[in-house]
């Protein structure tokens, strides 16, 4: 589904990638983890095309990416900060989106799911940051799409919406899609993860299962053990 | 594209700075023909203002537009749809409200006033292509500006500088290099010179269809020499729609190589 291949970026003098080679095939829960400024952002901005590799090859559904665009139409996404157009309202902004993708949508079901009805008519500057992250996550679930990319999903969320979000995603998985996530929450990442990808400086340091991690790192806690890799290196 | 230009311009649409543009120039057009009591005079006066501020406006419109609608843009990028639509719509959404603006707010007073009767009509015709072209030209430079630079400040100092140089500072190197090369023959240069800044190729074009050129001295004869035949009129405007050009395909080749 996505093969990544000796990827490098640099933005000025800081080298962000440094030859990352990333291969998901099948369907499931992809947790790409890392420290803060490990690269994780760059690393989905550029399987979307946002950001322009300086070398590597990206391929996405079996072709690669370069210069394209319309294979963007079977990925959602979830932007790590919710940035939204100020002067529209929420429903403005569903329907402009649901425009432009031409695609049918089940926004109306997301929308009362997350109890954002009140909001639909109110400009997105006057929304609270959890409230724009509700919008956002009706904006990246509300299509049919094999691949999903969620950047930090979890942020800002109440815990009650922070379960409903689990259960969306849980959801997309059974239907055999790809999802990679990002997060900081690692009691998050350990209840939806399937795999993890973890990133340190520029590079792809471990991949692998949940358990496969904790016997790697002879931890017994996932949190303990994510923060045990990062200095396994210097360890072993 | 065209989805991408209907957003922005709807956009703009709703935004109180269209208005104000809008009505700035409805007054502005009351007000000289209250004060000229003619038409042909009003349109000398007008010259002077758009030839000035059409290009700062759309300088600084184009620069506070780009920065402003950064989430709007980032939000586009994750959709599947082309960069270099993405970028355009947006610069043809906000040049074709200016140029709007443009044309209504001068063109209902002009209109009330009698155009449609009086021999000024060409003329101020004239002056809205002109100004139209000026307003793409600008736009598109400040667009340009503003997708090199990150920094706002920098970008807006970037945008005022280029207009500040392009509309006052050329100028003044232009007649400062006439004076000091006064002995040779100067008509090629000074032709050349003229072309080569909008500001002043869209100044000359006017002044020499409003049949002023006398006032222009020796130079003006060369200038109506070349600028007021057919083949000059059509070159003076190759040149306007090459400035108008240029931006934007800067602007989509930019696009293609930045990250977001």
């Amino acid at each position: 589904m996505i093969g990544i291949t000796d990827l490098h970026k640099k933005y000025g003098k800081n080298k962000v990638l440094t030859g990352v080679d990333l291969d998901i095939t099948n369907g499931g829960i992809y947790a790409i983890l890392g420290p803060n400024g490990s690269g994780k952002t760059t690393l989905i901005k550029s399987v979307l095309g946002m950001v322009i590799p300086d070398a590597g090859d990206i391929s996405v559904f079996d072709s690669s990416i370069k210069g394209k665009w319309k294979y963007r139409k079977e990925i959602n996404y979830l932007p790590q900060i919710a940035n939204f157009p100020n002067n529209l309202s929420v429903k403005e902004l569903i329907q402009m989106i649901i425009d432009l993708r031409q695609k049918p949508s089940e926004e109306e079901q997301l929308i009362s799911l997350l109890e954002l009805e009140p909001f639909l008519d109110k400009k997105l500057s006057t929304l609270s940051g959890g409230t724009k992250q509700k919008v956002n996550i009706v904006m990246a679930f509300m299509f049919d799409s094999p691949l999903m990319i969620l950047d930090e999903p979890t942020t800002g969320l109440d815990p009650a919406s922070l379960i409903q979000l689990k259960e969306l995603i849980q959801k997309e998985k059974s239907k055999g899609k790809t999802l990679l996530i990002t997060s900081h929450i690692m009691q998050f990442v350990e209840e939806v993860a399937d795999e993890i990808v973890y990133l340190l400086e520029g590079n792809i340091y471990f991949q692998g299962s949940i358990k496969e991690l904790k016997e790697k790192t002879k931890e017994k806690d996932f949190e303990h053990a994510i923060a045990a890799i990062a200095n396994y290196k210097t360890h072993a | 594209m065209l989805k991408i230009l209907k957003y922005s311009f709807y956009d703009l649409m709703r935004s109180r700075w269209s208005y104000v543009y809008f009505l700035f120039y409805l007054l502005l057009g009351f007000v000289l023909l209250f004060l000229n009591n003619d038409l042909s005079k009003a349109v000398i006066t007008l010259m002077n203002v758009i030839i000035v501020l059409v290009p700062l406006i759309g300088t600084i419109f184009g620069v506070m537009y780009f920065y402003n609608s950064r989430e709007f843009i980032e939000l586009l990028l994750a959709q599947p749809l082309k960069r270099s639509s993405i970028f355009l719509g947006q610069f043809f959404g906000v040049a074709t409200s200016l140029t709007l603006s443009l044309m209504l707010g001068l063109g209902i007073p002009f209109v009330l006033y009698g155009l449609f009767k009086s021999d000024a009509i060409w003329n101020f015709s004239l002056l809205l292509v002109t100004g139209s072209f000026l307003t793409f030209i600008f736009t598109g430079l400040a667009f340009n500006i503003a997708l090199s630079n990150e920094n706002k400040i920098k970008g807006f100092g970037y945008a005022v500088l280029l207009w500040l140089f392009l509309a006052v500072i050329y100028d003044g190197l232009f007649l400062l290099s006439l004076i000091i090369f006064e002995e040779y023959p100067l008509d090629t240069f000074s032709l050349a010179a003229a072309m080569a800044n909008p500001i002043d190729l869209s100044r000359t074009l006017i002044l020499l269809k409003l049949d002023i050129s006398a006032l222009l001295g020796y130079t003006g004869a060369v200038f109506k020499q070349f600028f007021g035949t057919n083949s000059g009129l059509i070159i003076s405007f190759g040149l306007l729609l090459l400035w108008a050009i240029l931006p934007i395909w800067s602007l989509s080749y930019k696009s293609r190589r930045k990250d977001f």
